[in-house]
């Protein structure tokens, strides 16, 4: 029994027990020599990890009572969670070495916060849920502060900690009351006790402070003032982590939460969720126009994409589970190319986020330029980019369910927002030609990065490279 | 060929894969080598679409040489050609080697520039080829970017201003044409055009904000399209952002805007709004009508006081589609036809004065009328050719321009008399703009310095006018080769139309009471 158990949760076993070798391992070595090969090693196991997880997982397994659950789901979200964070790793390595970040550390921090991802998007349970996002988070405190020496990245470590600790607190009340109306923390439970129409006062309260401190995980509106300020303090390499990885487990948890435990009462969370939806979206829109910094941008940006890919979960679908999964894909390949531009903004050898700075950069390096052009219309969600299909995919699934207001309001949110992507490629293409031009060159890694991304985003038309097929498979398993 | 429609549309696309893959350096060469590559793939395309032209059967209605296929998120690929559309294709895929030709003398990053036009070709061929809502959405939509681009670098001074002004105006109109789309799909289960076009979308008067809208759904469904397409026409009083993007765009950018992408709004007329949203249209048609004699009259009169020769001819062009609204919009035979014919023959003429002020803005480097004067002594083939291209402007018999305008204005005339004389007084207007702008730069004797030794039309330049002195000519001669290919399709559509407004029921009124 206990056997069976520890298979279904191996892969989780192995990334952990990987972690706690390299920390050991670091320590009594080389400490920071031995980083840039930790970089790569780390890595290497997440990617291994993830085509195992995506080629020999099948079925649904359920491991400790119910308790963690390995499903087409899990799997669907973990292979996401799992390249991304490889990406992001071997993306940061040369800027990290480069500003002199780099600590062991950080590999080790970035593949325990991962095991984290990877168990929040498994959990069955209460229990397991706040198990992994705890440890998800801890570590995603630590590294967000991982520039000890700069006022900034300290600031945003603790913004975080302190207002992450506020929303745990939401949850964790939120999920007590569900435990106290439902007597049991199974989400196989907790959906007897919750069936339509039936929703008990305590229930319905707990539902509400967890979703919550979801939205504080997936920084949707009102819960995003954290974002800005940690994605714009914490070193970039950290902000590209943090606008992928977590992304996707909060989002991915946040769905297997409110169908797995509260499928039965799809009416009661449906309207609050299209509410932080259509916040989200028009705050996202509208607060960027004004920003000049590149990173607090994409800050802003990604709170209007959650809003976006929050659509799909409020049509309370397989349809839009689907269509959220698929948005997220896409959201965090447009967002590993980006970042991959923004680490390569440079000046002097120091790193450079000021967007005006890019003037004329088209004349320079027109094909980076290009890259960078086809990510930003993207981004925008014009067609015939793979942003754009992402947004029509959320836009049918909530139109299926009659929720016409909100396609109106995203429609809307969106033509707002495609102002201030079109002001970079604005600044990249008809700006000032500025004396102070950005350092050329740049780490080929960063340009693979940036070409693949933007490749994707014209190609993956034709088929979406497969992942709708992975897709509707993970959201039937999830939603039935 | 099976995929016929598909090689045209995509070759260009094709071309522009390989320049931006395959073509490296900066120097003279290389620009040479991308010239010459645009050059061939659209003039490939356009021959290949000749056998779109050959293989069309003008007397079979629907939609022919269609191709399907299933695409992502349970959307179809789905492209055909009818009567209405297959000579916007042919209009388009004709244009470009000669918007090639006349870019010749870019300088300045010549493989984006190439680059940049090929994906404008495909995204405009997607366009008219499309039959499914999304794929249609999304080369309308697409064609943005290029432009926006074209107009940003290559742009003359205030470039930054107009590209922005172009990009938002349609950006925004597009975006309610978007949610008019997903609704449709609510409505019907279907994005796929030739079904959309037999569906019956519901008429029944609805009230919103305590007012009550005259034919329900449709109405509210034709506006959304309407706020889309009026920008793209672009239609009084959403027209401003058009003289701005003319004159800072390129002149190849200016032909192309003038040419193709404003027959876009005139094309989205005649495929939703007309068949799709008859009762809408019939409601509506007033409001377009009046919409449309104002601009005629209104910008023909801001024409005559501009001092800048492209603003001028744009505002002409705004004028000219002015009766291509009111044509589609009478909803008969000889409006429709007209409609059609006038925006086919407004690609030529209006291309061909973009071109006319492109040469002597090449030699001069200024658009001011001021700075003209006299140019026949220098200048005698190009006089000759301005001048054919200015009564073909004014809509002399003889020239494709006079059986737009004669045609349209016949059929708006058994709709409503009044808005034809309105109209008609535009004729005379745009007799004054044009021939007052033509005596200004041509006439008179040669006294400025600069233009003394200014040269006549070189060979290119000749050939770049050949043959769209040919299409005008032969067109207002001989109407019918456009007109027997449309013919069959605009009737088609015109008695589709005739029987949804008859058959509809506006709560007891019909719909001519409820105009009233």
């Amino acid at each position: 029994m206990i056997s069976a158990d520890l298979n279904t949760i191996l892969p989780e076993l192995l990334l952990s027990v990987y972690a706690m070798l390299a920390l050991l391992g670091a320590v009594y070595t080389g400490k920071d020599k031995l980083a840039p090969a930790l970089v790569w090693l780390t890595a290497a196991v997440m990617a291994i990890l993830a085509l195992w997880i995506g080629t020999a997982g099948s079925g649904t397994t359920a491991a400790f009572h119910g308790m963690f659950i390995d499903d087409a789901f899990s799997r669907f979200a973990k292979v996401v969670i799992l390249v991304a964070a490889a990406c992001v790793l071997v993306m940061g390595l040369g800027f990290m070495q480069k500003t002199k970040m780099l600590k062991f550390e950080y590999p080790v921090l970035v593949a325990l916060s991962t095991v984290g991802m990877m168990v929040m998007v498994s959990s069955g349970d209460l229990m397991t849920l706040y198990m992994g996002l705890e440890l998800m988070s801890l570590a995603l405190y630590v590294v967000a502060s991982l520039r000890r020496d700069s006022e900034m990245s300290t600031e945003a470590g603790l913004k975080y900690f302190v207002l992450g600790a506020l929303s745990s607190g939401m949850l964790l009340y939120g999920a007590s009351l569900t435990y106290g109306f439902a007597g049991t923390t199974l989400f196989s439970g907790i959906i007897n006790a919750a069936s339509e129409g039936h929703l008990s006062l305590g229930l319905l309260i707990g539902l509400v402070l967890m979703i919550s401190g979801f939205s504080f995980k997936v920084s949707a509106v009102p819960f995003h003032m954290w974002t800005p300020d940690v994605y714009q303090g914490a070193p970039t390499p950290v902000t590209a982590f943090f606008a992928t990885a977590p992304k996707v487990a909060a989002m991915a948890l946040f769905a297997r939460v409110m169908h797995d435990a509260f499928g039965g009462a799809v009416a009661d969370w449906s309207q609050v969720v299209a509410l932080i939806a259509v916040l989200s979206m028009f705050l996202g829109s509208i607060a960027a126009i004004g920003q000049t910094n590149i990173k607090r941008l994409m800050a802003y940006s990604s709170i209007a994409h959650m809003g976006y890919a929050l659509i799909g979960l409020a049509a309370g679908t397989e349809a839009g589970v689907q269509a959220m999964l698929i948005y997220m894909v896409i959201y965090v390949t447009m967002n590993v190319g980006t970042f991959a531009f923004i680490m390569s903004m440079s000046k002097d050898g120091q790193p450079v986020t000021d967007i005006r700075a890019l003037g004329m950069y088209s004349k320079r390096e027109p094909g980076r330029a290009l890259a960078m052009l086809v990510l930003l219309f993207s981004l925008a969600g014009v067609p015939p980019l793979l942003g754009f299909f992402a947004k029509l995919g959320v836009w049918q699934a909530a139109i299926a369910q009659d929720m016409v207001w909100l396609v109106v309001a995203s429609a809307i949110a969106s033509a707002i927002g495609a102002f201030y992507y079109l002001r970079i490629v604005f600044y990249m293409y008809f700006g000032e030609d500025r004396e102070d031009a950005l350092d050329a060159g740049g780490s080929p890694i960063l340009w693979g990065f940036l070409a693949v991304s933007a490749f994707v985003m014209v190609a993956g038309v034709v088929n979406l490279f497969g992942i709708e097929g992975a897709a509707a498979a993970a959201a039937a398993t999830l939603v039935n | 060929m099976a995929n016929l429609l598909s090689i045209v549309t995509f070759l260009p696309a094709l071309a522009a894969l390989i320049l931006a893959l395959f073509l490296r350096g900066g120097d003279a060469a290389a620009d040479r080598n991308a010239k010459w590559l645009a050059m061939i793939a659209t003039s490939a395309t356009f021959v290949i679409s000749l056998f779109i032209l050959f293989q069309f059967d003008p007397a079979n209605t629907g939609f022919q040489m269609v191709e399907e296929g299933s695409w992502i998120m349970g959307l179809k690929y789905k492209m055909g050609v009818d009567g209405i559309s297959v000579l916007f294709v042919m209009l388009t895929t004709f244009m470009m080697p000669l918007t090639i030709l006349a870019s010749w003398g870019v300088k300045t990053r010549v493989k984006e520039y190439m680059i940049a036009f090929l994906l404008l070709e495909t995204l405009m061929l997607g366009v008219f080829m499309a039959l499914d809502l999304v794929l249609f959405y999304l080369f309308f939509e697409a064609g943005l970017i290029p432009m926006f681009l074209i107009i940003g670098i290559w742009g003359g001074k205030e470039r930054i201003y107009a590209s922005f002004k172009f990009f938002l105006y349609t950006f925004l109109g597009s975006v309610l044409m978007l949610v008019a789309i997903v609704a449709m799909y609510a409505d019907a289960g279907t994005l796929d055009i030739p079904t959309l076009l037999t569906h019956e979308f519901s008429t029944a008067g609805f009230s919103v904000l305590g007012i009550h809208i005259v034919g329900g759904l449709q109405t509210m469904l034709w506006l959304a399209f309407f706020a889309s397409f009026a920008v793209k026409m672009p239609m009084w009083p959403v027209h401003t952002w058009l003289p701005d993007a003319h004159v800072q765009a390129p002149t190849a950018g200016s032909v192309v805007l003038a040419a193709i992408l404003l027959k876009m709004g005139g094309y989205g007329f005649l495929r939703f709004s007309l068949p799709m949203f008859p009762v809408g249209s019939e409601v509506l048609a007033p409001l377009v009508f009046w919409m449309s004699a104002i601009a005629i009259v209104y910008t023909s009169l801001v024409a005559l006081v501009q001092e800048d020769m492209k603003k001028l001819i744009a505002y002409s062009s705004v004028a000219h589609m002015g009766y291509v609204t009111l044509g589609i919009f009478s909803a008969n035979q000889q409006g429709v036809d007209g409609a059609i014919f006038q925006m086919i023959s407004h690609g030529f003429v209006s291309g061909a004065l973009f071109l006319c002020v492109g040469v002597i803005y090449d030699r001069m480097h200024t658009r001011e009328i001021d700075a003209y004067g006299g140019l026949v002594n220098r200048m005698p083939a190009y006089a000759l050719i301005f001048m054919f291209f200015t009564m073909a402007n004014v809509g002399l018999p003889g020239t494709s321009g006079f059986i737009g305008e004669f045609l349209t204005m016949m059929g708006i005339f058994q709709v409503n008399t009044w808005v034809a004389a309105v109209a008609a007084t535009g004729v005379i207007l745009s007799a004054a703009y044009a021939l007052w702008l033509y005596r200004r730069v041509v006439f008179g004797d040669l006294i400025k310095e600069s233009l003394k030794t200014i040269q006549d039309m070189n060979t290119r330049e000749r050939w770049t006018f050949a043959p769209l002195v040919v299409m005008t000519l032969w067109l207002g001669v001989y109407p019918a080769a456009a007109l027997d290919i449309i013919g069959p399709s605009v009737e088609a559509l015109v008695n589709h139309y005739d029987t949804a407004v008859a058959a509809a029921d506006l709560g007891g009124s019909t719909v001519a009471e409820a105009n009233h």
